[in-house]
């Protein structure tokens, strides 16, 4: 049997997903439901000076309407930071209390306050308006760079200042820095992004009132981890008690890792109420209350020699982490960051100091990248600015100080285990036709056109784990995997996994890696995820980690269950289990004829004894079934990396940037399906794309969202972009046995420094912020124009 | 969205009569409902429009096209007619918002609603369009009035827009990068009887600009424009564009559409 694992096999869930017989959070409807509508603050920073619900409790089709009063008589927690991270000083973060209903003050526009429960939806939201807050409303603060300088918001916070982190040895940096012959200096915005999953939020609540259970259907990334948040921390049931699942979830970038208000709210609610509730986000809630990404303020140095070495970096950034610290809020900035912004080079002496920031915005946690696409955003535009104020190609820059012997140790905290950095970026300076970039340059300025080219070189951190290292950095779980393989007596294998597909295909690739590992046929397996009723446990996916986390755990079973068909092989066999080989589905005994499939083997394992044809006594020692579990934990994690780049046209005349050429060379060690991982880096692409060109969101001063819908925040649409030219370039992982590194995030971290860098090459080095709009890059245009007359 | 009543009107005289102040006519509703679900527009009647086939089609004469006020942005784009007698208009058509959009909003609904960053006003302006409503028949010129505000009295029903044919024109314009409505919009069209440069989103009203025709008049080229100042007051200023910018790309587009005549 041929292995699948590489091959191109269409995804089991398109049938499904093209076909719209998807199912939905939003499709799921339970008999005598009620609707819910979030009343929420319009308000960016206010005290809340009383709530009157009583005309709205006597508007049609009321149920119930549930304030912050309620939940704190009912002492439900709120929200948490999942990560502690301690400032240079050895003091502890600071994190304000995020009850799931505002009680006393609201911090961001879209903060709930209240909730209707009705009959219909129509009723509900005819209701909401008659609901009565009396607000005090305070001075905002919205502007990340004036945070520090602004009053607290909240109480006990200082200068609005979670943490001041530091990683690194601020005195080996000085001394790299005395021996530089030229310091590089940058100052960078990290633009704010909104994540917009094609599917909104939603949640339906079934509270069971005979078993006393509560079913919570959601659109989540990682539905264990939020039942073990609403039960630890939000107190709304015991875990026994508590169902989470997440059915079909469409695209999460991480805004669906978190636990939400609306989820915790709903499901105390409906045991409160005893009935079913439904909420489904409307887009401008979507908008308001999803969690945001990025969002930095970066000041970073680069010390090098005249011939391109580099000695020593320093980073400093401040990071928003909006009104609340949330789940991954407090780490993107700090350790899925500050290590990564060193980047893919040698660099003798490096710290990233940061300093996260509360603000009057809605909360900023894990977009796409997390961290690593603002780490990568840092060093790639500082490595080419050194290019051209040194007088360097940006390619023959970058190579100077790529390591070239594995594993290497990078200088903030990973290391590296595998990669071929030279090899990733030879293939796509070949593949990206750089050395006939200057002949397109020239065609180009014929037409009166500008053109760019931009290089980037990345490395990711991804599995987000092991346990040991990020319980040591602060995570308040352990970040293994699991995975529960069943046979089941005529064959059919079911693979549940703690990891969730929200549009990456899991029921496809782990199924070729479980058909691999078993010799069963694809069809005859079935991947379970998204149910905290079925299978062990999981920690969800984010980070790229599904694969090399969760995909593992599900080989380490399945030998599992190799294993012990080996002995029930040998016992049906009359032979002894080191005398059974395992290939292609069949236990066979070596030099000899006889063999049982795996299917025989697995009905033998639940028909445990000998009667008429069926002789299947068990091993001595061995309980019948065939059922094996495993929990993965990796001895490190994994760093895809790779090299891209693009070239830029733009219209001096309107300062248009026209996306020309892209090419992308990833090192994402084995590949399961290419197919798949093309999906997953087109998909990346389009995002990181957006955020150099077109994303933004955008608060006024007084803390409103002003792209707060499709009009006004802008995404990239297909004819946007050009044709991608992937490529690829694999060195094995050598910390899990299939070799995989993770792809997911890829994309997203690379392609906004390659066009960035491709814009600003475009206009002679002339720095201008991200995004890179029509109208910045037409006044940069302008002035190029001036400095050019000048010099001439 | 707050409740209404529906009516499906069978022709013109229903939809006029059942029309009131607090009514509005429907046809592809790509204005009305978002603005109606968002709680920004409520209506006692809605009066459905599209099942009145008189207003649907598109009629070429000698010296004009004429097309029926709830014709599809995607017929105007596609028609083998308008693309042989004005080109530019079919291909302002095509750019508008995306293929959902364009398979259901219409041309009525668009120049009624006069959003200032909307396509086809610029189209009325620069190709001496002339409305016909139930009562009346109405100069471009004079039908748009300023910001989503139009000469037509609340029972009126636009039937069709009549449009010249011009010896060569062209439509260029900056869309806004979220919306696709245009950031600024310039259509030039060389009558001959004359020359119109209808300028849409820069200001809070499409408007004819009389300089850049006048410069145009003397001389049909894109050097003619470079010397024509234009100010940024009064512009449109926004997150997407300020007025500086906006003003520079009306010179900026009013060029390409010269260049492309």
């Amino acid at each position: 049997m041929a292995s699948l694992v590489g091959s191109r096999v269409e995804r089991k869930e398109d049938k499904r997903f093209l076909t719209g017989k998807g199912r939905y959070t939003s499709d799921i409807n339970i008999a005598n439901q009620t609707y819910a509508i979030f009343i929420r603050s319009p308000h960016a920073r206010a005290k809340i000076k009383k709530i009157d619900t009583s005309k709205a409790l006597k508007s049609s089709g009321v149920v119930e309407i549930l304030t912050g009063e309620h939940i704190a008589q009912d002492k439900i927690g709120g929200l948490i930071a999942g990560w502690a991270i301690r400032s240079e000083d050895g003091s502890e973060m600071k994190c304000p209390a995020n009850p799931p209903l505002a009680k006393d003050s609201v911090n961001f526009v879209g903060d709930p306050v209240a909730v209707v429960f009705a009959e219909t939806l129509d009723e509900a939201r005819a209701a909401a308006d008659l609901v009565k807050v009396d607000y005090k409303v305070l001075k905002a603060v919205s502007n990340l760079g004036e945070a520090m300088n602004s009053e607290a918001i909240h109480d006990g916070i200082d200068k609005n200042l979670c943490y001041d982190w530091l990683l690194g040895d601020r005195q080996k940096v000085k001394e790299a820095f005395e021996k530089a012959d030229k310091i590089i200096k940058l100052d960078i915005n990290n633009n704010r992004l909104i994540p917009n999953a094609m599917e909104p939020r939603a949640c339906v609540i079934d509270y069971n009132t005979a078993s006393e259970e509560i079913t919570c259907y959601t659109t989540s990334q990682n539905p264990h981890l939020s039942r073990l948040i609403m039960s630890a921390f939000g107190g709304v049931a015991p875990e026994n008690k508590l169902r989470v699942v997440a059915p079909d979830v469409g695209g999460g970038f991480g805004s669906k890792i978190n636990l939400y208000n609306e989820e915790i709210v709903c499901s105390w609610a409906s045991k409160k109420i005893e009935r079913p509730i439904k909420w489904v986000a409307e887009r401008t809630e979507s908008f308001l209350t999803d969690t945001h990404g990025r969002d930095h303020i970066t000041h970073a140095e680069l010390a090098v020699t005249n011939d391109g070495k580099f000695l020593g970096f320093k980073n400093e950034t401040i990071a928003n982490l909006g009104a609340y610290a949330r789940v991954f809020g407090t780490v993107t900035p700090t350790y899925l960051f500050g290590p990564c912004a060193t980047g893919v080079y040698i660099m003798p002496a490096a710290y990233s100091n940061v300093k996260a920031v509360y603000t009057n915005t809605a909360p900023v946690d894990a977009y796409r990248g997390a961290g690593r696409p603002e780490a990568t955003y840092t060093i790639e535009r500082i490595v080419d600015k050194a290019a051209m104020e040194l007088g360097m190609d940006p390619i023959e820059i970058r190579m100077k100080n790529f390591p070239t012997e594995f594993p290497f140790k990078q200088t903030l905290v990973h290391q590296i285990d595998s990669g071929d950095y030279v090899a990733g970026l030879n293939k796509a300076k070949e593949m990206a036709d750089y050395d006939g970039f200057a002949a397109r340059k020239k065609e180009s300025e014929s037409k009166g056109k500008l053109r760019g080219i931009g290089v980037t070189s990345y490395f990711e951190a991804c599995g987000i784990a092991p346990s040991p290292v990020v319980m040591m950095l602060g995570c308040g779980v352990g970040l293994w995997e699991s995975a529960e393989v069943r046979f089941n007596p005529t064959g059919q294998v079911t693979v549940y996994t703690g990891s969730h597909s929200h549009g990456q295909s899991h029921q496809t690739t782990f199924a070729q890696i479980a058909a691999d590992e078993l010799g069963v046929p694809i069809e005859n397996i079935d991947v379970v995820h998204g149910d905290t009723d079925k299978g062990t446990f999981g920690m969800g996916t984010y980070g790229s980690r599904s694969l090399t986390v969760g995909g593992i755990a599900i080989v380490n079973a399945c030998k599992k269950i190799v294993n012990k068909g080996k002995r029930i092989a040998a016992k049906m066999l009359e032979a002894s289990p080191d005398e059974v080989d395992f290939k292609n589905g069949e236990f066979v005994v070596a030099k000899s004829n006889k063999k049982k499939t795996i299917g025989e083997v697995a009905f033998a394992s639940y028909l445990p004894g000998v009667r008429d044809e069926v002789k299947s006594p068990l091993p001595e020692g061995d309980e019948p079934g065939l059922i094996e579990s495993s929990f993965f934990d990796p001895a490190n994690f994994s760093f895809p990396a790779g090299s891209h780049i693009c070239e830029v046209e733009i219209d001096p005349e309107t300062g248009n940037v026209k996306l020309d050429k892209y090419t992308a060379v990833d090192d994402f060690g084995t590949i399961v399906n290419p197919l798949i991982v093309e999906g997953q880096v087109h998909g990346g692409l389009a995002q990181g794309i957006g955020q150099a060109l077109y994303e933004n969101a955008q608060y006024d001063d007084s803390g409103q969202l002003i792209t707060a819908s499709y009009m006004d925040y802008t995404m990239p649409r297909a004819d946007d972009l050009p044709d991608f030219n992937l490529g690829f370039t694999c060195t094995k992982a050598t910390t899990n046995p299939l070799g995989v590194k993770g792809c997911g995030e890829a994309g997203t971290i690379a392609a906004t420094p390659t066009v960035m860098n491709a814009v600003i090459n475009a206009l002679g080095g002339k720095e201008i912020s991200l995004p890179a709009t029509a109208e910045k890059v037409w006044k940069a245009c302008k002035e190029m124009k001036k400095s050019n007359a000048k010099a001439a | 969205m707050k409740t209404f009543n529906y009516h499906s009107a069978k022709d013109v005289k229903e939809a006029s009569k059942l029309a009131s102040s607090n009514s509005a006519f429907l046809a592809g509703g790509m204005t009305t409902i978002p603005s109606m679900k968002l709680g920004l527009a409520s209506y006692k009647d809605i009066i459905d429009i599209k099942r009145i086939k008189k207003l649907s089609g598109i009629k070429v004469s000698g010296k004009t096209v004429t097309i029926g006020a709830t014709t599809k942005h995607s017929e105007v784009a596609n028609s083998k007619d308008v693309k042989k007698a004005i080109p530019s208009l079919a291909a302002l058509a095509e750019g508008i918002g995306d293929p959902q959009v364009r398979n259901r909003g219409t041309i009525g609904g668009s120049i009624a609603n006069n959003d200032p960053a909307a396509d086809y006003p610029s189209a009325c302006i620069a190709l001496n369009a002339t409305i016909h409503t139930n009562n009346r028949s109405i100069d471009a010129e004079k039908f748009f009035r300023g910001m989503f505000e139009t000469c037509l009295k609340s029972t009126e029903v636009i039937e069709a827009i009549e449009f010249s044919i011009p010896e060569k024109s062209s439509y260029q314009k900056l869309p806004n990068p979220a919306s696709r409505y245009a950031i600024i919009g310039v259509y030039v069209a060389k009558h001959k009887t004359g020359i119109n440069v209808g300028v849409t989103g820069a200001k809070s009203c499409v408007y004819n600009d009389k300089d850049l025709a006048g410069a145009l008049t003397k001389n049909f080229s894109s050097s003619a424009i470079d010397s024509v100042k234009i100010s940024s007051s009064g512009m449109n200023s926004d997150i997407h564009a300020s007025s500086d910018y906006r003003a520079n790309m009306v010179k900026a587009f009013a060029k390409k559409a010269v260049d492309a005549c």
